[in-house]
């Protein structure tokens, strides 16, 4: 019974989705997607010394859109922001044993919701 | 991933299926039936000796029957096909190149099966003209549009007597008129509605219906194409000309004996079995439109008495879909783009006004024999969560 071809842990993301919710005053804040397309994602993220201390997500879209949001977070709580802004959408993917060919592109927009939080640190930085 | 192992009152949860306009189980007194056409009754039902004999005397058997429940003017009117799929292309291209002197122009209401609108769109291609006919929020085809759209060169008119995504059953008596009035044909996609309304191709004025026996508890892989005696047609799979040179191949005895007999059952049981599960429904809506901004989509009373479909804000389809089935072990279906091969959302739900953010949350129950009045607060509730746990997550 492997659901639309995901991925246990893919499944296992989407039933128990880590670092759900909002961040009040976030250093940094990235919104991706279209609700038209059916996929929005935003992070929310914390910083200090340029680590991630904290990072939180809302997804609206499909169990894939889910699971990639609850891992970019996973992945990249606690991580160096030049770091987390190497992480690829592939890498996001592989860390989730694979998505099927065609959610790759449209559902696996987490890797760049959590790229554009972390531009907006950076922005906010240089002001 | 195992399956879930969830409990109900102590007892290990069994699994709610409620995609029955996706996939039935064939009727077990129907396998019992025709099982023997698969084994010991093998024959080719164009061989003389006596193993043909018997194959060829099922097949007329289920032609018969076949008739009975539709009120067919006798069973040759009955051809065998793969499915609806075929039934839909053989009624569709095989009238349209058959009557390609009258005319080159065909008609479909926007909400048709997409096995009806993609031979009509191939047509479209090789030079013929093709009108779609758009539908109201409720499903329901727009009949001064099609009056207006149908010329002496229409050819052929495809209508659906039931939409499967929304549950809508159109005014057929009354298109069918408008059809006639013109002297043309009017084809009607039956695969929904058949087994669960009383369709009378007769007094409905059909000259070409659609069937398919998986949509009545029969097996997979044979359908019907009911032909008015008079309407012609041509073949559009030539080869050693079974059912009278309209279909060639060997025909698939077992799925239709097996057809035959759950249109037997279908026609004896269909107003008791239809009544009890418009009850069953109509206890799902109710509870279920008691979720906020939830919303049914389609017909509120000219619905197939097995369906209920909605749609809830702010929220996405195929996440419901896995919810529902990893969570409570229900299976449910949806029009979202994210299930759909194309990676757009239901061209019906477009057609009723949806915008693609709304069609992208919507969720379809199709009810069936194993589904039982008491699973009406279990299904609920698994809804009512699945929708609080997904808006929990959504930035909208």
């Amino acid at each position: 019974m492997a659901q639309i071809g995901y991925s246990k842990k893919v499944l296992e993301h989407f039933m128990n989705p880590r670092n759900v919710g909002t961040i009040e005053n976030p250093d940094g804040y990235g919104k991706v997607g279209n609700p038209v397309c059916g996929d929005l994602m935003e992070m929310f993220i914390s910083v200090k010394d340029d680590i991630i201390t904290d990072i939180k997500f809302r997804t609206f879209g499909c169990g894939s859109a889910i699971a990639t949001s609850s891992m970019v977070t996973e992945l990249t709580k606690g991580m160096h922001i030049d770091e987390a802004m190497e992480i690829t959408r592939d890498a996001v993917a592989d860390e989730l044993e694979g998505l099927p060919p065609r959610k790759m592109h449209c559902s696996n927009l987490a890797a760049s919701a959590l790229h554009e939080a972390i531009k907006d640190y950076k922005r906010k930085e240089e002001d | 991933m195992p399956t879930p192992s969830l409990t109900f009152r102590g007892e290990p949860m069994r699994m709610i299926y409620l995609d029955h306009a996706a996939a039935m189980p064939i009727n077990p007194g129907v396998l019992e039936f025709a099982k023997r056409y698969l084994q010991s009754d093998f024959g080719n039902p164009s061989s003389l000796y006596s193993a043909g004999l018997e194959a060829k005397r099922i097949i007329e058997d289920a032609r018969k029957k076949i008739a009975e429940l539709i009120n067919a003017e006798n069973e040759t009117c009955i051809v065998f096909t793969s499915g609806a799929t075929e039934s839909n292309n053989l009624a569709i291209k095989g009238t349209a190149l058959r009557n390609i002197g009258k005319g080159k122009k065909v008609v479909a209401s926007a909400i048709e099966h997409i096995s009806v609108l993609n031979p009509m769109k191939e047509l479209q291609k090789s030079g013929f003209e093709l009108t779609i006919i758009p539908v109201d929020s409720t499903g329901i085809v727009d009949i001064e549009e099609l009056d207006d759209s149908l010329t002496k060169d229409t050819t052929v008119t495809s209508i659906m007597y039931a939409n499967n995504e929304i549950g809508t059953i159109e005014p057929i008596k009354e298109i069918s008129e408008i059809v006639h009035e013109k002297g043309l044909y009017l084809h009607v996609d039956a695969t929904a509605a058949a087994g669960r309304l009383p369709v009378d191709v007769q007094n409905d004025g059909i000259d070409l219906l659609t069937l398919s026996s998986n949509d009545m508890y029969g097996p997979q892989g044979a359908g019907a194409l009911y032909i008015k005696p008079g309407v012609r047609l041509q073949s559009i799979l030539p080869g050693g000309g079974q059912e009278r040179g309209l279909r060639s191949g060997t025909e698939n005895v077992f799925a239709i004996a097996g057809m035959g007999e759950a249109a037997r059952i279908a026609k004896d049981e269909m107003a008791q079995e239809s009544k009890r599960l418009r009850g069953i429904r109509d206890g799902l809506i109710s509870e279920i439109l008691k979720v906020e901004e939830s919303y049914l989509t389609g017909h509120p009373t000219q619905r197939l008495p097995h369906h209920a479909s909605f749609r809830f804000s702010r929220i996405e389809g195929e996440s419901i879909l896995l919810n529902m089935d990893m969570k409570y072990n229900v299976q449910v279906s949806t029009g979202s783009a994210c299930t759909s091969r194309m990676l757009e959302p239901s061209h019906v739900l477009i057609a009723i006004g949806l915008k693609h953010e709304e069609a992208h949350g919507s969720m379809v129950l199709t009810l069936g024999r194993s589904n039982e009045v008491e699973e009406i607060p279990i299904i609920t509730k698994a809804i009512k969560e699945t929708v609080q746990r997904l808006r929990e997550l959504t930035p909208l």
